[in-house]
């Protein structure tokens, strides 16, 4: 029987700590959750607080999560750190604006494609007056 | 001496345009070494998420997440299109976006309607000029891309598919195989295909039925793993994406810099002969002259 587990703590972003653990203590939605070898298998979402984590034979090491997921097996515990602060309304908040921005834009559309031909004309005139001034000073 | 005189110009404008691309090559050079690592920083969570998300689909049956069910019919589509921000970069978009109008096509000859998750501006810009259904997008991302800026857009596609808008979602990006080589790609996003995630390893030394305790209810706990599992593999896709258009960006610029430099040598020869021919006609005139007195 092993006395330690191994210990995962990674966000989208990049890889935070990878590591053997004998001990571990967690922010669980529910309340704070110590964890040792051989725990039963669970599931749980965390809130923002720190991860103390107690190597073998180290101090004990303190990581800062934003919230996320812990996954427990008995050998191994993975926390899935989330790298923005999430919450259901936020998201939902973010999600609205994003559907209100598409919509403007599909709005502006036609306006977006008429200054896009706009400009097509202006840079075609622009290039006809030049090739006139060039034939004038070839004349003069 | 006119055309010698246009000729030098035109060599000189096109040194110019040469220390450009050759700057922009250096650029994108350092730039993909950065994209490339971050690719490798996501893929840990991809991997450690998909593990979960695998054992949850076998583990918990009374509740089956509605990104796991697979619909009968398929009636109305929802894409991603993750194009890069900015242009010169080769065939990159080109590709991609060929891909996705031949499916768009042959989808709505079957009848089916398309909404557009546009990631990355070169993508938005095309889909408007199309006509094509943009349901929400997210642009200027920048070289360090932020999953925050994703998750709005992101959720309306997920609740479009919840809300049964979508009945499949599918992701189409560039992957990255290497410097030289990256190569557009359809994947299906929604639902989740079991092929996808049976690809993660297994429980270790367990098989059966094993379920895992659930705080503080299963629901939610599986929305929320279900929700990030999606986001994951999206923001995965976009740092493939951004390794790509750096290192095409990288090759093309590198070959716009040696073309630049083919130009040049052909310019500067027509330059020399025009000059030898006038020094030439100078020298026969002033022998000439010479003979005539």
């Amino acid at each position: 029987m092993s006395t330690v587990f191994h210990v995962d703590i990674v966000s989208a972003e990049e890889s935070i700590y990878s590591g053997p653990a004998e001990f571990l203590v967690a922010p669980a939605e529910a309340g704070e959750v110590g964890i040792y070898p051989h725990h039963t298998p669970m599931l749980t979402r965390i809130k923002p607080g720190s991860v103390r984590i107690k190597a073998p034979l180290q101090e004990e090491e303190l990581i800062y999560v934003s919230g996320g997921m812990l996954e427990i097996q008995p050998d191994v515990v993975t926390i899935l750190a989330d790298t923005a602060v999430r919450g259901a309304n936020l998201d939902e908040a973010k999600a609205t604006e994003a559907k209100k921005r598409a919509e403007e834009a599909m709005r502006d559309r036609t306006s977006s494609i008429d200054y896009a031909r706009a400009q097509a004309e202006l840079a075609e005139s622009i290039a006809q007056l030049a090739t006139i001034q060039k034939f004038r000073k070839r004349g003069h | 001496m006119a055309g010698s005189r246009e000729v030098r110009n035109k060599i000189k404008s096109v040194k110019n345009t040469q220390k450009i691309t050759r700057a922009m090559e250096m650029v994108a050079a350092s730039k993909m070494r950065k994209a490339q690592e971050r690719m490798k920083k996501a893929r840990p969570y991809g991997e450690k998420i998909r593990n979960v998300a695998a054992h949850m689909s076998r583990a918990n049956t009374e509740y089956r997440h509605p990104f796991l069910i697979e619909r009968d019919t398929v009636k109305r589509i929802g894409i991603v299109v993750v194009t890069s921000d900015k242009g010169l970069c080769g065939g990159l978009n080109t590709n991609v976006l060929r891909m996705a109008l031949g499916k768009m096509k042959a989808w709505e000859g079957e009848g089916e309607q398309i909404e557009v998750c546009c990631i990355g501006n070169k993508g938005l810009g095309f889909m408007n000029r199309l006509g094509a259904n943009v349901a929400s997008h997210v642009i200027g991302l920048g070289d360090s891309p932020d999953l925050e800026k994703l998750i709005g857009s992101v959720k309306v596609m997920l609740d479009g598919y919840t809300q049964d808008r979508f009945d499949r979602v599918y992701i189409f990006y560039t992957r990255f195989i290497n410097t030289m080589k990256q190569e557009p790609v359809m994947e299906q996003l929604l639902p989740l295909s079991d092929e996808r995630l049976r690809s993660g390893e297994g429980p270790k030394g367990q098989k059966g039925s094993w379920d895992y305790i659930y705080e503080p209810e299963a629901k939610p706990v599986i929305d929320d793993i279900m929700v990030r599992y999606v986001e994951a593999l999206i923001y995965q896709a976009l740092t493939e994406n951004m390794a790509s258009e750096q290192s095409a960006r990288m090759v093309a610029m590198k070959a716009a810099s040696d073309n630049a430099g083919s130009v040049i040598d052909e310019l500067t020869l027509i330059y020399n002969k025009s000059r030898q021919a006038a020094i030439t006609k100078e020298l026969s005139e002033i022998v000439g002259g010479a003979a005539a007195v």
